[in-house]
Order: C-alpha cells, then structure tokens, then sequence
C-alpha cells in the first residue's frame, strides 16, 4: 500500500493536493482513500491531509504513522514539533519539501534517513510565495514521485478543480506538468502491509487524581502568549505610519488584541500573535495598512 | 457501475438525494455541515425538489423535522454531539409521534473539554429515545443506510424515526470508493412515502402527540414504541434483502466477520471496525482464530444475531468508543445483559474502552486487546477494564499541565 502523508497550514491547498493524488490514483486503477485533518480549523495553523491506495480495499484509517512519502508545502512547519511532519520517516521513506533550502541541508540539519527533495518554489509567485499553485505543484509531486502518469494526473488536475475558471485551471495544469519535469519518475516504494515484528503498546493504569490536577482548567494565566500564532500568517499587515490618522480602529476591531496603541496613539501590532486575518486593514479608514506577503523579502518586516 | 470517490458526507448527500425528501430543516455544526451544504448546492441549482428551511437551533431543527414528518412528507435532518443534546427534549418527543424520518448524526465526542473529533457518547446519549439506529463503518454503508432507513422508519409495522450515525473525520471526511445506485434502482426500493394516518389536513383534524394523566396511558404508548422498535428487527432483515437483490451489497443487522471458526472475537461499532478488520486477517496469518462481530443496527438491539455470532467462543474483546461515567463501557453492558442468561455464551468478556476524542486505535493495539483476551480466557480470570492510554501518553499529559501551571502530582 502507498501511503503519503502532505503538510501544510490551513488555506494553502493541501486538502486539494491530496484529493488530487487520491483521484489520480483512483484513475489509475487503484482503491483509494483519503482525508484531511484540520486540526484548530484556522486559516494558518497547520494541518494535513493523508493519501493511501492499494491493490486491494483499504481498511485502514485515521493519521498515517508510517509514511512511504511525505509532502510539506511550507517549510516553517519544519521547526514546529506540534506539525508533527518528521514523525515516521524511515530510510524507506521520501520526503518531499517546497522551499528554496537545499536538499542536503535539510537532510543534515534534521538528521533525515531516508531520501530528501526539494520543490523550488515557482519564481513567477512571488506575491503569495508559492501558494496559490501549491496544491497542484504537490499534488502533482505525489503523482510523479509515485510513478503515475501525466494524462491521469492532468485529468485529476481538471477534476478536483473543476469549479474553478478555465484560466485557473489552465494556470494548474501548467505548474503540474513543470513539476512534473523537475522530479524523479516513481521512486516512491509501497510499504508493507502491516509493520511486521509490532511492538506492544505501553499501556498504564491511569491514576484517580483530584479535580485541582485533573479538570481541564488553565492556572498558569496568559499561556497563550508562549504559543506563537505569528507563524500561522500567510500576509502580513504593515501600517505605514506617516498615512495612519491615530483614529485607533485597528486596535478595537482586531480580534486577537495584538494591536497595541503607543501614548501617542500610535497603533503596534505583536506580530509574534497576529495571524493576519487583516480586518484591520478592512477596517483601516485611512486606508494605510498593507499586506505584504509573509515570503516576499522585499516587504517592510 | 463504477464507483465514485465520495466523502461520508458526501455518500450521505448522495443517499438523501436519492431518497426524494420533501423538506430539509438545517442547523450548522462541524462535523456535519458538509451534508447540508452540499444538499443545499443542489437544491440551489434546482437538482433537487425539496425545500430547506435554516432554523434558529437544534432544538427547532429536530421540532421542524418532527412537525413535517407528522404532516406526512419524506423529511431529512443532520447534527453532530453538541447539537444532537441541544435538540434532545425533542428527539425524545418527536419519536413518540410515530412519524418517521431520517437524521444524520455525524459522531463527535461531547464536551468537557470540547473538541471536534469522534466517538460514539452523543448518539449513545438518544440510545432510549424511540428512535432506531443504524451504525456504519465505510462511507458506501452511509450512503446505503441511508436508503435503508427511510425504507425501514417509514414501513408501517415500524413507523418510527431513524439516526444513521457516522464518524467524525474517519468517515465523514474520507473520501473512499462508493458505488451509487441509479435513480431508478433508488426509487425501485423506495417508493414515495405513503404515510397512511399519519397527516395533517385542514379539511381532516388530527391531534397528534397528546397529553396523558395517571401512568396507565402512559405505559401503554411508550411500550408500544418499544415493541415497534423490536418489530423493527424483523423489518430491517427483510428490507436488506430486497436490497441486496437490487444492488448486489449484503447487509445484515450484524456483521460477522471470519467469526464462524473464531475463538476470540472484537466486538464493536462503527467506522474504526475496520481497523480491526485488518488485524484479524493479521492475527489469523500467526495461527490465532480471530473474528469481529459488529452491530450495525443498535437499536433495536439485534440480541438474537449477537448471541448465535458469539456461541461458545472462548473470549470477546469488547472495544467501547464510549464511556458511562461511573459505570464504564456501554457496548459491553449490554453486551453481558444478553449473554447472561445463554448457555452457550463466551467464557470471557473484556472491556476496553478506546477511541474516545477521536484518539486512533492502533494495529498493535487490536493485536494487545486479542492477547489480553486469550489470556483472560485461558486463566478465567477477566482483567479490569482497561483504557486504552499509554505511558508516553500520560507523559506529553503531564508535559501540558506543567504549562497549565495545575499542581503537578504527588504534591
């Protein structure tokens, strides 16, 4: 069976992604399954979608722990344990990332086993840093490395986007076919059935423990400033002060309470937490905020 | 026919779509908004004759539902966990009504904490309401049950409501293969909804669901309720047959499987079965005689078809998604109470409880719960029930108390 499992945040496509491989495979002849989870369900946070297809009906479900292939749309997620892209990678495993690193250096720096490629991003998408195509560049990555064919992906590209326009969808299909070029045909091997030699789960007896430990209560206060939501952003807002009228909109209307307002009146945002929802640029009646793109380094950061 | 990649969602659109229904009364709630969103597209694009009203709640949705059907026409519903409670008082009332429908309850587990992902607390909590339920493990059963539920409330021995129930995420958002009837096998195994009395005509007043003092009404309406439900059985067998010679797809009120010969069977509910599918197939290449027994109607429970699947086994590893707090799992006390008084019932039942939250049930834990089983049935001695939550578990727990700043143990 083929597993693969593909990584992303929320809003860069990689539910589509997998539905394009898991169609691509279907086409191709094989039983298919596969699935998003979204995790927090946010715009930004990470989530990731899982592909399996087999000669036979699949009875599998759920996470894919142990990966013939995985796919990570976004290299932040890399540094981020709570992701969970790293888990289950073996020396039989491929693993796949969009970024413009090296290959061998991500292989040494995080100590991967198996074989490491890279996706550079397309040169051409520079104002969303890749994303606007990053469901058929890895989609099509997954049909390629898994050795499918490229009429059978073209077809899955047309399928999965078919609500989309012509121009979009011709937009897609060319990217598909540039990674298509760029990667090595089919070098993605099908694990085995079930892990032989199993090991058995370390079960315990949970312990009775009063309500002060065990009810889903948070004492620590302000926890949520050790959770750096910054990284879910895809735009960043940037206010340019010299237009900004110190009317303090943002500051009211932005949902997460990051806007801060100097005694000047001047409004800061904590980009540490904003995770670029942009209501305040919405709401902005100067209009003096932007949305400069989280990848583009010619933005004010 | 070929089959088409659907989400659970998507089969149980496709299921409702085929039906014909009426009138679509609708309250969004993850996991479930999928069905409605996606019937609402058709019913937008006119594919669909049907009206869809957006209520203010759970509570009104499950009254529209109720108060529709009552007036005789084909009416669909769907929630999820929270939703499902909201909408309770009525779920309760509106099975007394003896006017059927169908509702879709997508599984998800029930707050405290709150959390999006499955198991089976909130349809167990409508398990003595009046209404049947039909439990599925792949996304063609949902499509299917879906057919088969409108076939099954509506026939005039039963006349009751049914929940089709399917897991959050491990169905709802799976897309797999599923074959789709044509419109005309649909509509050869479903006819319009005749509904005989049940109706509500200006010309020709009924009062329906009326008011009952002293106990001995009472008794008599709610345990004819109860007996319809039981008829419900019978019912469900002869309808699955008509489909199967329609479609092809065998379905019976319990699924045995490599149970005949088996020594030690799971038994349990819902999508997560074939799970342990796989880990029968597995267990029985190493020599192990493995089976799985799985209820895909609940209510009524198929008691008769449990106990014959599980004759003179040796051990049942009970698998319980769910939890009773303060009693334990729920599958497995109603399990023991048919049992008990069977002469040829298995040695040993072993209660797990696993799967609550959404939490996965590995292969190897299956391959543990067998050997804990063959254990219990080989010593006699049943184990304690057993939560199904490891060492490194509890570990990553107490990491997130710490940052929780909760009084850390043995303190």
């Amino acid at each position: 069976m083929y597993r693969i499992r593909f990584h992303g945040r929320g809003g860069q496509g990689m539910k589509t992604a997998g539905r394009i491989l898991g169609t691509a495979f279907f086409l191709a002849g094989y039983e298919v399954q596969d699935a998003p989870l979204y995790g927090a369900e946010r715009r930004g946070a990470p989530m990731l979608s899982s592909v399996r297809a087999n000669g036979k009906p699949i009875n599998e479900r759920g996470i894919i722990n142990n990966p013939d292939l995985v796919i990570i749309a976004d290299e932040s997620l890399l540094t981020l344990p709570a992701a969970g892209v790293l888990p289950g990678l073996t020396s039989h495993s491929v693993l796949l990332i969009q970024t413009d690193q090296s290959a061998g250096t991500i292989k040494n720096h995080l100590h991967i086993k198996g074989e490491v490629l890279i996706l550079p991003l397309p040169p051409d998408e520079k104002t969303t840093g890749g994303m606007a195509l990053a469901s058929a560049s890895c989609g099509a990555a997954g049909a390629r490395l898994c050795g499918l064919a490229l009429d059978i992906l073209e077809q899955a590209v047309r399928l999965e986007l078919k609500t989309l326009s012509p121009n979009i969808i011709e937009k897609n299909l060319a990217r598909s076919r540039q990674v298509f070029a760029l990667l090595p045909a089919g070098i993605v091997r099908e694990g085995k059935e079930i892990m032989a030699g199993w090991q058995r789960p370390h079960w315990i007896d949970l312990p009775m423990e009063e309500a002060s430990i065990s009810a889903p209560a948070i004492h620590g206060g302000a926890t949520s400033l050790n959770m750096e939501t910054g990284d879910w952003r895809i735009l960043r807002p940037v206010i340019r002060t010299d237009d900004c009228v110190r009317c303090g909109l943002c500051h009211v209307f932005c949902p997460e309470g990051v806007i801060s307002l100097t005694d000047d009146g001047l409004p800061e945002i904590d980009y540490h937490h904003c995770k670029g929802c942009l209501i305040c640029l919405a709401q902005c009646p100067a209009h003096a905020i932007d949305a400069v793109p989280e990848h583009d380094k010619g933005g004010k950061l | 026919m070929k089959p088409t990649l659907l989400t659970g969602n998507g089969a149980a659109a496709r299921g409702v779509r085929l039906a014909g229904i009426d009138y679509l009364p609708a309250f969004p709630i993850t996991p479930q908004t999928e069905i409605i969103e996606t019937l609402a597209q058709w019913i937008q694009a006119g594919e669909m004759d049907c009206r869809m009203v957006t209520m203010d709640s759970e509570h009104s949705m499950i009254t529209a539902a109720g108060t529709a059907a009552a007036t005789g026409v084909r009416v669909f519903t769907a929630t999820s966990s929270q939703g499902l409670l909201y909408g309770m008082e009525m779920i309760y009332t509106v099975a007394g009504w003896r006017a059927p429908f169908v509702l879709v309850n997508v599984s998800r587990a029930l707050s405290s904490p709150i959390t999006l992902e499955p198991d089976h607390n909130d349809v167990l909590a409508a398990r003595d309401s009046g209404f049947l339920q039909i439990h599925c493990s792949t996304c063609q059963e949902v499509l299917d049950a879906v057919l088969l539920a409108y076939r099954l409330g509506e026939d005039e021995r039963v006349r009751l409501p049914v929940i089709v129930n399917l897991d959050g995420y491990y169905l709802s958002f799976t897309r797999e293969p599923v074959l789709i009837p044509s419109r005309k096998e649909a509509a050869r195994f479903l006819a319009p909804y005749d509904p005989g009395e049940t109706h509500f005509r200006a010309g020709d007043p009924v009062s329906q669901g009326v008011a009952v003092l002293g106990g001995s009404q009472y008794s008599y309406f709610r345990y004819e309720t109860h007996l319809a439900s039981i008829q419900a059985l019978s019912v469900f067998n002869e309808i699955c047959r008509e489909y199967e010679k329609i479609t092809g797809r065998v379905y019976e009120a319990v699924e045995g499987y490599r149970t005949t010969d088996a020594e030690i069977v799971f038994f349990m509910l819902g999508s997560f079965a074939t799970k342990a599918k796989d880990a029968v197939d597995h267990l029985r290449k190493t020599g192990l005689k493995v089976g799985l027994v799985r209820p895909r109607l609940f209510r009524p429970f198929p008691a008769q078809a449990i106990i014959r699947h599980l004759a003179d086994k040796k051990g049942v590893a009970v698998v319980d998604q769910n939890l009773s707090q303060g009693k334990g799992g729920i599958l497995h006390a109603e399990l023991s109470s048919i049992l008990y008084n069977e002469e040829r019932r298995p040695c040993v039942l072993v209660s797990f409880i696993g799967g609550l939250g959404g939490r996965d049930i590995s292969v190897e834990e299956f391959f543990e719960m067998a050997r804990v089983t063959v254990q219990a049935a080989e010593s006699g001695k049943t184990p304690a029930p057993r939560l199904l939550y490891t060492h490194e578990e509890l570990a990553r727990m107490r990491g997130l108390q710490s940052i929780a700043g909760n009084r850390s143990p043995g303190h």
